[in-house]
């Protein structure tokens, strides 16, 4: 009665790809948020500071529920994969929630009291969170590719990788969000993070095919190459002010940095245990249960991102962005 | 001396007892946000208006707290509890996986509008926002008790060895995820909420007039629908909690016996009131047999036959494999049967003052209600405690021990390097929590223009 194949692809590997794609939204969402929230730092008037925190006030939430429903599922459909990577990831994991925390709490409570302290504390929170959340995300992923759970110099590059993601995606944002003077530093900004990335990114891959003594064909070539044509793209778009199709393909890069990760572990899927996608995949009846639902929740949940993202799409300085007191 | 067992279950244990005040919190709210925001919009007073914004900023923080709090339980099924997500991961994963996509993107989306954008959509899409923010808090509260139902009284499944782990595999969808527990549980957790909200309310309100503050007719308004809530909600806890401590009786009687300390196969047993080891030495036991106290002859038997029977026969402790720390679970349950009762009794006290025309008559009212206002939480706690505690030393009861539930090689220092960073990180986040809800309640009524 179960069915084993959808789109002339098996289950098992349908759930491989979809795994993913829900930790590129996450990474292409919440990332943004946490670019915004390292570029807080270098905001010293608090209006400005406030105009940074209210322009993903509306949004992180959804956001961050991505990486819920990545951990959800994996949980749901590898569940031998979802104990091995977390437990043996133990640290990191709880380093990685830690800093989620800080990084929610802090634009909920930064306006709660007329403090210097108070606000500086809360800013430092905001600052920090938004920096370990995708570093130690990044040094996670590094030991699940390369089934070392120990740190070490990989771990560093691959967690400066995310950071560096999330902060292009954090300017490209607040290209579309501000207008001015402000728009203009942050242009600066993007442009300069933009050149950092390419030069991290091309010794990191570099370093990756040494590391993993991965085979290059063609397909891991083209795949690799996606981000720099995407980052050359986005800086030309930048420069020429395009800042809407600039912010569109910054953000795809997320999902090429993505789709490479997963290609180079595949049909592995835990290089710790050694398991494979097939391996793991939980039998056909909770795998037909599981992509039903699927189906039909995912694209009522991309709905209301269409629901919420236009509503909040003005410049944030025009909006009556001021929650209830 | 380092048992990465232990640690974790006390990690566990203290991640939920914290986490739980903010979903009961946020899903109490949810129907009386719905309600205000509807008043809101379809009136012109302005208290409605007043209500909407003062309860709305607390349901925000409760679930940005409850979020972040949440996640943590979710991974902490991988980082330390693997074995017992490697084993049951493909039919607990379903529900875990369907709260995130079902329930939690629903809320955090709508909430933004709820929260942000009351002038930048209709009237319309804005009363819908809060709807459906409230149907995905509810939501979250179906997967995850379809979850925690299986472990209690699993159901539709069989153990298969698949890739060299042992796990479990569904057989039979309906029976595993809509489990004869699942109804007892979703309909006493909910109403447990909403029952807490409502004194939570009715005690901030009674607060408030018992300060003599301004603004008495806001106070009034909302004491008046914290206690109408009250009324109903109340005595249906006491009523559908016997029920279901009669369902827990049929389906899950090991643990029925720890929650009346029962040690042996027997007929006619009492119901204590009030138990203490007979031997002193025992009296730091949990697990202290030879009981003397204050007892209801037969009763026990008679509540758990279904009140026709006082020689009903419940079965011991001792015929079960494992049992779990008795005195948590008998306590526990005594404490939250104590509290059931009292909210049943405030909601008759104010059923008599409203009968004999003012409800606010009484000063001793509007104190026992202030005295009140978080008891609603800690019998939510207490509930949960003899819920969980009650099914060990099972995970899933049964199928997992809890010892064998935990990653294996789990480092003990990793455990307790983490669970010391949860017990200051939470005391601090517990502390800034009660601060800032405090610091609203004492600031009163919000602003609004007419």
């Amino acid at each position: 009665m179960a069915v084993e194949h959808l789109f002339g692809m098996p289950l098992p590997e349908i759930w491989f790809m979809l795994v993913f794609f829900l930790l590129a939204m996450f990474l292409a969402l919440d990332g943004f948020d946490f670019g915004v929230g390292m570029l807080f730092l270098t905001r010293r008037k608090l209006e400005e500071k406030e105009e940074f925190m209210s322009a993903i006030g509306p949004l992180w939430d959804g956001n961050e529920v991505w990486i819920v429903v990545f951990g959800g599922a994996l949980f749901a459909v590898f569940p031998s994969v979802y104990g091995s990577i977390f437990g043996s990831n133990y640290l990191l994991v709880f380093g990685i929630l830690f800093a989620l925390t800080l990084r929610s709490l802090a634009p909920e409570f930064f306006k709660d009291r007329d403090s210097r302290l108070w606000r500086k504390a809360w800013g430092a929170a905001f600052v920090t969170g938004s920096f370990f959340a995708p570093f130690i995300l990044g040094m996670f992923l590094d030991n699940w590719l390369t089934g070392t759970p120990s740190i070490g110099i990989s771990d560093i590059v691959f967690g400066s990788l995310i950071v560096m993601l999330s902060l292009v995606e954090g300017a490209g944002f607040l290209l579309v969000k501000t207008r001015d003077e402000l728009r203009e530093e942050v242009r600066g900004y993007c442009m300069y993070i933009l050149a950092v990335f390419l030069l991290l990114y091309i010794p990191s891959m570099i370093y990756l095919q040494r590391v993993l003594a991965l085979d290059m064909k063609l397909s891991l070539a083209v795949l690799m190459m996606l981000p720099l044509a995407s980052t050359s793209l986005a800086t030309y778009l930048v420069h020429s002010e395009s800042y809407g199709r600039g912010f569109y393909i910054i953000e795809s890069l997320a999902f090429e940095m993505v789709a490479l990760f997963a290609y180079i572990l595949y049909p592995v899927i835990d290089p710790l245990t050694g398991t494979t996608v097939t391996q793991a995949a939980v039998p056909p009846l909770e795998l037909n249960i599981m992509t039903v639902s699927a189906l039909g929740l995912i694209p009522l949940i991309l709905v209301y991102f269409l629901v919420l993202y236009p509503i909040f799409s003005g410049k944030v300085e025009d909006e009556n962005y001021e929650e209830v007191e | 001396m380092l048992d990465p067992v232990l640690l974790s279950r006390m990690q566990f244990a203290l991640t939920t007892i914290v986490h739980i005040i903010f979903p009961v919190m946020s899903m109490g709210l949810a129907p009386f946000i719905v309600y205000f925001t509807w008043r809101s919009l379809r009136t012109d007073k302005k208290v409605y208006e007043q209500l909407r914004q003062f309860w709305l900023r607390l349901f925000s923080i409760s679930f940005v707290v409850g979020s972040v709090t949440g996640v943590v339980l979710e991974f902490e099924f991988g980082t330390n509890f693997a074995a017992f997500s490697t084993m049951s991961g493909s039919l607990l994963g379903g529900p875990v996986a369907l709260e995130g996509m079902m329930a939690f993107f629903l809320e955090s989306t709508f909430l933004g509008i709820l929260v942000f954008g009351k002038d930048k959509v209709s009237d319309r899409t804005y009363f819908l926002s809060s709807i459906l923010v409230a149907v995905g808090s509810w939501l979250s509260a179906v997967w995850i008790l379809m979850a925690n139902s299986w472990m209690q009284t699993p159901r539709g499944y069989d153990i298969v060895m698949q890739n060299g782990h042992r796990i479990v595999k569904l057989i039979d969808p309906v029976a595993a995820y809509l489990n004869p527990r699942f109804p007892w549980m979703f309909v006493h957790m909910q109403n447990a909420a909403v029952l807490s909200i409502a004194v939570f309310i009715a005690g901030i309100s009674a607060y408030h007039l018992l300060k003599d503050t301004e603004e008495k007719e806001f106070w009034r308004k909302s004491m008046k629908i914290g206690v109408i809530v009250l009324l109903v909600s109340a005595p249906f806890q006491v009523i559908q909690g016997d029920a279901y401590t009669r369902h827990v009786y049929r389906s899950q009687p090991e643990k029925f016996a720890a929650m009346e300390g029962v040690y042996h196969n027997s007929t006619d047993v009492g119901l204590y009131l009030f138990a203490a080891p007979s031997d002193p030495n025992q009296l730091t036991n949990l697990s202290a047999r030879n009981l003397t106290g204050i007892e209801v002859p037969g009763m026990a038997s008679f509540m758990a036959s279904g009140y026709t029977n006082s020689s009903a026969r419940i079965q011991g402790l001792d015929s079960f494999k494992g049992s779990p720390p008795v005195a948590i679970v008998f306590w526990g349950f005594r404490f939250m049967v104590a509290l059931g009762m009292w909210f049943a009794l405030l909601s008759l006290w104010s059923l008599y003052l409203i009968y004999k025309g003012d409800l606010f008559s009484s000063e001793r009212l509007k104190k026992a209600f202030m005295y009140s206002t978080v008891l609603g939480f800690i019998g939510v706690e207490i509930g949960w405690m003899v819920t969980e505690v009650g099914r060990q030393p099972w995970t899933i009861q049964g199928i997992l021990l809890t010892k064998n539930a935990v990653t294996p090689g789990l480092s003990g220092a990793h455990a307790l390097l983490t669970l010391t960073g949860f017990a200051g990180g939470y005391l601090l986040l517990l502390g800034l929590f009660i601060y800032v809800v405090v610091k609203q309640i004492k600031n009163g009524v919000p602003e609004v223009d007419e």
